[in-house]
């Protein structure tokens, strides 16, 4: 990637807007697509008619039970006679789908651009792990039966020992986030533990246990991206996107140090690069990083180089990631507190970007004036980081 | 703002049987010859990869952690389309675009051979509450179509026969392994699929891969002195239920083939383009796709009969015989459509070489049940 010194559109986010996040909604996935579509809309001024171009974002095809998932749940999205497209990186389709509607305008081809992410994890029964066990080698991993917790609790475990890092300091994400997480009328989780709760918690795989991790959830979450005339034309306030970036790193995850997501620092380099920020420390206002679990918060701080390696459990321990802090960290909640619909989750980090630097947070609003915003998701074998930085 | 050129391609073989290979070696013997093709060293040069897959043609989940080793793009930007391979060209383009990107590869492969309840994963696309109960075989679907198509725009079985014919022709040169000369008696004790769907009527399946390798208008001149450019894009999906759909004219691609036409400014397609390589995965699609796309010439039966669509005819259609005489290699049906406008452009179609061609026409539709169409413009 070079540097754009002839940059000519430049991409603006109008609007935005998601579905309530919980364990099972009786909503089919088109009607969660087009509450979501429906919302994010309104909230900036326009009908589908207006609408170019649509992206759609959802991780695996196994959860809704179809084949050609996009194609099946192309009217819910509105998607009639219109260009249409669904891209996907795993668990990092989230940040990704709103990085696709960002060069779908950037490149001049579209002006107005609806991008939705959707995810309905409730169908699979007896449980969403069961889907996950096909996304192993079916060689040399799948025989030896694992899912997504134990490979993560191998990844936490190397994150702690070679850190140094207790279990107290990383339970600190939780507690924080799901306090967070109450003030999200959206939220599926949100709730007020202590860190004793988080440690006496159902041990799943040691050294994950039941309040280190995100539930599953359905919800949808949807935006609308135009370029700047009509940002313009539709508002005082857009949100321009300044930077994105994403990284996929080799499937062979065996063979890498688990300890760093080299991954996420590539991918937040490029975003970086392309949004001319030089330290991310001080740039960055605030920012949505992905939690799925609550080490992951700690991690992907470190990835971002928004901490020094081992720095992350130091900063949340003082308090410097929570809402009235020097850099809120998941201010909305996160995956921890607001819900796990794996890519409606991650486009709910960018929605929330948005609010906050709107101004329109509500009770979730971070106490600091905020300019810069980063949102980012992560997905696939531990082996993609999808980043999009916004600012006011 | 930068043209965007095709300065590389490379592909498998065909074929509707591959034991030697699994999925990621196609990709990687596709790959190799794509970056070989472009000259350049993948994993210094390349900015972005993109692979056009879906989970359930390669029986894993998240299929997109599957692709960087084979392709060049370990910690690079990669990602993963679920469309077609011309979708995935169509994203490239976009890419170059903005301006950030200066090479990007794309992939499409087919391992269909390896699937073992092909027909049972498309009964897994259909509505599982309105279709699922009541259609067996998402071929019914498409005989519905036909039937619905040859009555709104007057197709004979005759003219379908000439399609199949011609295909058949124009794949020899390929070496295809399911080529063959047809004469009207083979055709006529064809049988029926669903009716009037004939087995001669449906493309087979075929195993293989295909990259492309897309490039701005800077580094393409530094690259090549003879690039392609991509003149035009256009896509576009009708709405998510096919059974709504086929009754009725497939406007999407008349709207994906208008936003293509305007993009590369040409208003009278017939007289501006050279040739086109539409979507025939059932020998009806092509003749659709010509009507939808306004290549017809106001009298699709006047022009099949003449020989106009013939390799010696005015306006050549599926020039490398397309998915009736080579196979259908699923989501890599657009990239091998893309591979024959590529050598025919850069006069590598050895017998089917036509004279002198300057623009061509790539139009594709998914695999049923979809209503998702992607056109191209390519010019010299």
């Amino acid at each position: 990637m070079r540097m754009n010194i002839h940059l000519k559109n430049r991409v603006a986010c109008v609007g935005a807007g998601m579905t309530l996040f919980r364990r099972r909604l009786y909503e089919t996935p088109d009607e969660l697509m087009w509450l979501a579509a429906k919302k994010a809309l309104d909230d900036a001024g326009l009908t589908i008619r207006d609408i170019d171009c649509i992206v759609y974002g959802t991780a695996p095809d196994n959860f809704d039970g179809i084949h050609m998932q996009s194609e099946a749940l192309a009217d819910g999205g509105g998607a009639l006679n219109k260009p249409y497209t669904r891209v996907y990186v795993g668990g990092g389709t989230g940040v990704f789908s709103a990085i696709a509607g960002w060069w779908h305008v950037a490149s001049g081809l579209c002006r107005r651009v609806l991008v939705i992410a959707e995810e309905k994890m409730s169908h699979v029964q007896p449980h969403p792990q069961y889907v996950f066990h096909h996304i192993f080698d079916p060689v040399t991993e799948k025989p030896l039966g694992v899912n997504l917790i134990w490979i993560f609790a191998l990844e936490m475990h190397r994150y702690m020992y070679k850190y140094n890092i207790k279990k107290e300091d990383i339970a600190l994400v939780s507690v924080k986030n799901k306090r967070n997480a109450l003030d999200h009328p959206a939220a599926q989780l949100g709730m007020k533990i202590t860190v004793e709760d988080v440690l006496n918690s159902e041990v799943l795989v040691w050294p994950v246990q039941r309040l280190d991790i995100s539930p599953i959830s359905d919800g949808a979450v949807a935006l609308v991206f135009t370029d700047e005339e009509n940002a313009k034309q539709l508002t005082d306030e857009p949100i321009w996107i300044d930077g994105v970036g994403w990284s996929l790193d080799t499937m062979y995850w065996t063979n890498r140090d688990l300890a760093f997501p080299t991954y996420l620092y590539y991918a937040g380099k490029m975003a970086y690069k392309m949004a001319g920020i030089h330290n991310p420390r001080k740039e960055i206002d605030f920012a949505e990083v992905y939690d799925p679990f609550d080490y992951k918060e700690l991690h992907h701080m470190e990835g971002l180089q928004l901490a020094k390696k081992g720095e992350a459990p130091i900063l949340t321990r003082e308090g410097v990631t929570e809402r009235d802090g020097d850099l809120p960290i998941n201010p909305s909640g996160g995956l921890l507190g607001v819900g796990n619909p794996i890519a409606a989750a991650g486009l709910m980090k960018v929605a929330e970007v948005y609010w906050q630097l709107k101004g329109e947070a509500g009770k979730r609003q971070v106490k600091k004036d905020v300019v810069t915003g980063l949102a980012q998701a992560w997905g696939d074998l531990m082996q993609v980081g999808t980043v999009i930085i916004m600012r006011r | 703002m930068t043209r965007v050129a095709l300065v590389g391609i490379g592909s498998t073989q065909f074929r509707p049987e591959t034991p030697q290979k699994n999925f990621k070696e196609l990709m990687y013997e596709a790959a190799s010859r794509a970056y070989i093709d472009a000259g350049i060293e993948p994993r210094k040069e390349l900015d972005c990869v993109i692979t056009a897959s879906e989970d359930l043609w390669e029986g894993l989940a998240i299929f997109d952690e599957y692709v960087p080793d084979q392709l060049g793009g370990v910690l690079k930007p990669v990602f993963t389309v679920g469309g077609d391979g011309l979708h995935g060209i169509i994203h490239a383009y976009m890419l170059i675009k903005t301006g950030y990107f200066d090479l990007v590869a794309v992939e499409a492969h087919s391992k269909v051979s390896e699937i073992e309840t092909l027909q049972k994963i498309y009964h897994f696309a259909l509505d599982p509450i309105y279709l699922r109960p009541v259609v067996d075989n998402p071929y019914a679907l498409a005989a519905l179509e036909m039937m619905n198509m040859m009555r709104l725009l007057d197709i004979t079985f005759d003219m379908l026969d000439m399609t199949i014919m011609k295909n058949h022709l124009n794949a020899l040169e390929w070496g295809s392994p399911y080529a063959r000369i047809y004469d009207y008696d083979n055709l006529e004790s064809s049988e029926y699929v669903a009716q009037p769907l004939r087995e001669v009527d449906i493309a087979p399946h075929v195993d293989g891969a295909t990259v492309a390798v897309l490039a701005s208008e800077e580094k393409a001149k530094e690259l090549t002195d003879e690039p392609i450019w991509i003149e035009g894009v256009g896509w576009a999906t009708q709405g998510g239920r096919v059974e709504r759909t086929l009754h009725n004219f497939p406007l999407a691609l008349n709207t994906a083939g208008n936003m293509a036409y305007d993009m590369a400014g040409i208003e009278n397609p017939l007289a501006d383009l050279d040739f086109a390589e539409v979507d025939d995965r059932f020998s009806f699609r092509e003749l659709v796709s010509l009507a939808m796309l306004r290549l017809d010439g106001g009298d699709l039966m006047e022009m099949v009969v003449n020989g106009v669509y013939t390799l010696d005819g005015d306006f050549p259609v599926n020039t490398g015989g397309g998915f009736i005489g080579n196979g259908y290699p699923l989501e890599a049906g657009g990239m091998m459509k893309l591979l024959h406008a590529v050598k025919q452009l850069r006069g590598e179609a050895g017998f089917n070489q036509l004279d002198d061609p300057e623009k061509a026409l790539v139009a594709i539709r998914r695999e049923v049940p979809s209503n998702s169409y992607a056109v191209l413009i390519l010019g010299r």
